[in-house]
């Protein structure tokens, strides 16, 4: 596999370990990390920073008295674990837990392009994208910002190639044309939220130190 | 009468304003805890993550708008999946503070959203951390160099970080501490960072 040259942006991995970021957002992170050794490293580094800062909090709370008890109690139950997913084929583990380790169920969109919606709540949704060789990636939201990783094939537009593992961001200023390279289909992974601003607290203090 | 809970230690006492004290003692403290926990199945040592951690997750659940009394329930989860999944946890990858924050925002998530967050795969590393007491120690320093710079801000940014990941800010809070001058520390984060970023692709070698 070729090395990854468009990563996810180190705001939205530090939005992912604090929870904040949107559960469309997360499945890209999700999927991206499975794959990326920086992004990964950035994430935990990320942990380790936010665990700091739990340990900087003070203990004041107080917690019931038997809880600790009732804890201990429970500790010889047998584990309700779920076994993490594995990759399948060319599914990280996070997309093939949301097919269910399932093939995805692809429907038309249109113009040859076939995807399947993995989830959608009203504001945000997340979706995978099958585009012929040639074929223009359709549009899929310009209201907030849009997330696209390529999970099989590439695609091409104005700012650059996007190959497998490869995340591009888009808001609504971007004009561009994304088109499938020409050849083996591009399959991708295509989430949108209309929450994310970018303004948070973590961008502005994290990313001008954060930044690996 | 059973016993209250509310933190074992000095630093916890303390409160917040000993970072650097957390740093020094507690940090090696916390990880013979969890090792005693992973290795040995110990309940004292689980019982003193519980007296740190216990009051600081339900702190941070309630930050985030979640009831006491559901904050409370969350924390039982999280510090049973802590003696449940001791096995996973490697000093050599992760501060015992890290995992379990990790461990606690994913529970806080899936019970918020009635479904399982999106996680990402899971890497095997490949020698146990204690075959290679070099990379045990190299993330132990930077790690404590992460704290040490975090402990070093102002009383104020630092308290923007620590509520950036463990509390929730307000818009007008937003508008108004973003231009904090944050240029002292950021050299040395960066290189903490770094240095944790190649630590961890050396494990996977």
């Amino acid at each position: 596999m070729s090395a990854i040259a468009h990563h996810i942006p180190e705001e939205m991995i530090a939005g992912y370990v604090a929870g904040t970021l949107p559960p469309a957002f997360e499945m890209v992170v999700a999927a991206h990390v499975s794959m990326c050794d920086d992004c990964r490293a950035a994430l935990e580094a990320h942990e380790t920073l936010a665990g700091a800062a739990l340990e900087a909090t003070s203990a004041e709370l107080p917690i019931e008295g038997d809880l600790l008890a009732r804890v201990m109690d429970r500790l010889d139950e047998a584990p309700v674990q779920a076994a993490p997913v594995p990759r399948m084929d060319i599914y990280p583990g996070p997309i093939a837990a949301a097919l269910g380790n399932q093939p995805p169920r692809w429907r038309s969109a249109g113009g040859g392009v076939r995807q399947q919606i993995l989830f959608e709540d009203g504001k945000g949704s997340v979706r995978l994208l099958y585009i012929p060789g040639g074929m223009a990636v359709p549009d899929h939201g310009h209201r907030g910002i849009e997330l696209t990783m390529v999970l099989s094939g590439a695609f091409s537009d104005e700012t650059g190639q996007f190959r497998v593992g490869d995340v591009e961001v888009a808001n609504e200023d971007l004009e561009h044309t994304p088109t499938a390279d020409a050849g083996a289909p591009c399959i991708c992974l295509a989430a949108t939220d209309a929450r994310l601003r970018f303004n948070s607290i973590l961008p502005r203090l994290a990313q001008p130190f954060l930044r690996i | 009468m059973r016993p209250r809970f509310r933190g074992t230690c000095a630093a916890t006492r303390k409160g917040r304003a000993n970072l650097a004290e957390v740093q020094n003692t507690d940090r090696t403290e916390q990880i013979e805890w969890m090792l005693a926990v992973r290795d040995q199945r110990d309940r004292a040592s689980f019982a003193r993550l519980f007296g740190f951690y216990a009051p600081r997750i339900k702190g941070m659940l309630m930050r985030s708008g979640v009831p006491a009394a559901a904050a409370e329930d969350i924390v039982q989860d999280v510090m049973l999946a802590v003696w449940h999944k001791a096995a996973q946890f490697d000093p050599a990858r992760s501060q015992v503070s890290g995992w379990i924050y990790k461990i606690a925002r994913n529970r806080q998530i899936d019970i918020a959203r009635k479904a399982q967050r999106p996680l990402p795969e899971e890497i095997e590393t490949q020698t146990r951390p204690e075959e290679d007491p070099g990379h045990l120690l190299a993330f132990e320093q930077e790690a404590g160099q992460l704290k040490e710079a975090l402990s070093r801000l102002s009383p104020e940014q630092r308290d923007l970080i620590v509520r950036a990941y463990v509390g929730d800010l307000t818009h007008r809070e937003i508008q108004t501490e973003t231009g904090l001058p944050m240029g002292t520390i950021k050299s040395r984060i960066r290189l903490g960072l770094d240095r944790l970023r190649h630590e961890l692709k050396d494990l996977r070698n």
